[in-house]
């Protein structure tokens, strides 16, 4: 069954690993509740005070985003790496970098969706008001493709390598810190009053380099793993 | 000139590269000794004391030095990286995994400096300033590139995985600067810099930029050195390598 063009083959993917994740539920909510632990462990670390809760939700909730995607980095490719589906996919007539574009949606829709929805809720432990609420989840909606394509690249890089779940956070952490620094300012820049505009828009800059370079790096970081 | 042109790839491959890094190695090891003798002369005797902060600041000869260097053999490196890459050239993989441990020690010796700077001066080990931020995160791209490298076993492979690596890297690290950049003056106000005087004294200048010129030659030195060993190593089966002096002992 070849599927006729590119878009229906990038279709077919990403069906295919939402039905996969849905058929696994425990990995997809493994993710959100570490985002979840995460952010409830820090108000009961440095004490419950309202302002200082707000000051530090930003960094906090977006640090715990990070570190969420992060943790479900080295689950995107590593089974169908296992079990020859990528190769599969890498000999196949449509663009590979498509189809990995395709994979790393799949793994955003699964991973990085569910934390932008739960973040409002956990901005509310923190005190944030609700146009703070609305800069995070909107941050949180362009940082975290953001984070899962450049992962994307690092967890491609690192496959069937040993010790990879290391390594991998060692390749992609310096990588993210852009996003960290728009995603989280945008909200701080929010809450002082001073608009989050500049930050946004250096974060949509960034998720459009990345969703047009990164699928073409990690695709050809693929290839290299697949020799 | 037809001549220099074959003669240059004539010295892309490890067999005919190895006597001549060999040959050159002295040379610039020498070169960054003398080099190297003469700046730390002019610096901690030749040149004045700085009026606001006294002998201490005579640590920045070392210090500019190390920051500019550390930065420049990332982007060599990944240019290196990159060559192999796209000519699937052996030699110039090997001599971008050769170059990043000498990156990394400048590195760590500009943030170390920069940190016992600092103390005296700022009155802190560790500020987080757009450049030290950068610089850090600079060292840990290098140790990324480095541990990647040595997870994989088949060298081919960690040549190729570390230059995709490393082209990553190299677009990245304009972006990260300025996010760091930006972040901190958003945060901080006016923070501190490490532009000092306006009119710096010509023995400092030449000081500094004699030690620049001494690690340039240590750099090189250093990844012929390492790049002879890679050499070595990976190609321990072929013929040439069996026939050296070294090999037989």
């Amino acid at each position: 069954m070849e599927p006729a063009n590119a878009g229906a083959a990038v279709f077919a993917v990403v069906r295919r690993d939402l039905l996969l994740a849905a058929r696994r539920k425990s990995e997809v909510l493994t993710v959100l509740f570490f985002f979840v632990i995460v952010a409830s462990l820090f108000p009961l670390g440095i004490g419950a005070e309202p302002a200082l809760l707000r000051s530090i939700a930003p960094g906090v909730l977006w640090v715990g985003a990070l570190l969420a995607s992060m943790l479900a980095l080295n689950r995107m490719f590593a089974q169908d790496y296992a079990d020859g589906t990528l190769e599969q996919m890498a000999l196949s007539p449509q663009p590979f970098a498509l189809m990995t574009a395709g994979k790393i949606a799949a793994h955003w829709l699964v991973s990085g969706l569910p934390l932008v929805l739960v973040a409002p809720v956990l901005g509310l432990q923190f005190d944030l008001d609700q146009r703070a609420l609305g800069v995070l989840m909107l941050s949180l909606l362009m940082g975290t493709p953001l984070l899962s394509l450049v992962g994307a690249i690092g967890a491609a890089l690192t496959l069937g390598v040993r010790g990879s779940g290391l390594l991998v956070s060692l390749l992609t952490l310096p990588l993210y810190i852009p996003a960290l620094v728009f995603g989280a300012g945008s909200v701080e820049a929010e809450i002082s009053g001073l608009g989050a505009g500049a930050n946004l828009s250096l974060l949509a800059a960034l998720l459009v380099l990345a969703l047009f370079f990164a699928p073409w790096a990690t695709a050809a970081a693929l290839r290299i793993a697949l020799e | 000139m037809s001549n220099r042109i074959v003669n240059w790839f004539r010295f892309s491959s490890p067999q005919t590269f190895y006597p001549l890094a060999g040959r050159l190695l002295p040379w610039f090891a020498g070169s960054a000794a003398v080099l190297g003798a003469a700046s730390l002369w002019l610096g901690l005797f030749v040149a004045p004391t700085d009026a606001q902060q006294g002998e201490g600041y005579r640590i920045i000869f070392v210090h500019v030095a190390a920051s500019w260097m550390s930065m420049f053999i990332y982007v060599v490196m990944a240019g290196w990286a990159a060559l192999g890459l796209i000519f699937n050239t052996r030699l110039s993989s090997m001599m971008a995994s050769a170059l990043a441990p000498t990156g990394t020690l400048f590195a760590f010796l500009s943030l170390w400096t920069g940190a016992l700077w600092g103390k005296p001066m700022w009155g802190a080990w560790w500020v987080w300033d757009a450049r030290l931020t950068s610089e850090l995160i600079l060292f840990f791209l290098y140790l990324g590139f480095i541990a990647l490298q040595a997870a994989i076993d088949d060298p081919r492979r960690a040549d190729r995985a570390g230059a995709v690596l490393a082209l990553v890297g190299v677009v990245n690290v304009p972006i990260i600067y300025f996010s760091v950049y930006w972040w901190n003056t958003l945060h901080q106000g006016a923070s501190v810099s490490l532009t000092k005087s306006p009119s710096m004294a010509h023995t400092m200048l030449w000081g500094m930029l004699l030690m620049a010129l001494s690690f340039w030659m240590y750099a090189i030195a250093a990844a012929l050195m390492r790049v002879r060993c890679i050499m070595l190593e990976r190609e321990r089966g072929s013929a040439w390598a069996g026939e050296l002096a070294e090999a037989a002992q």
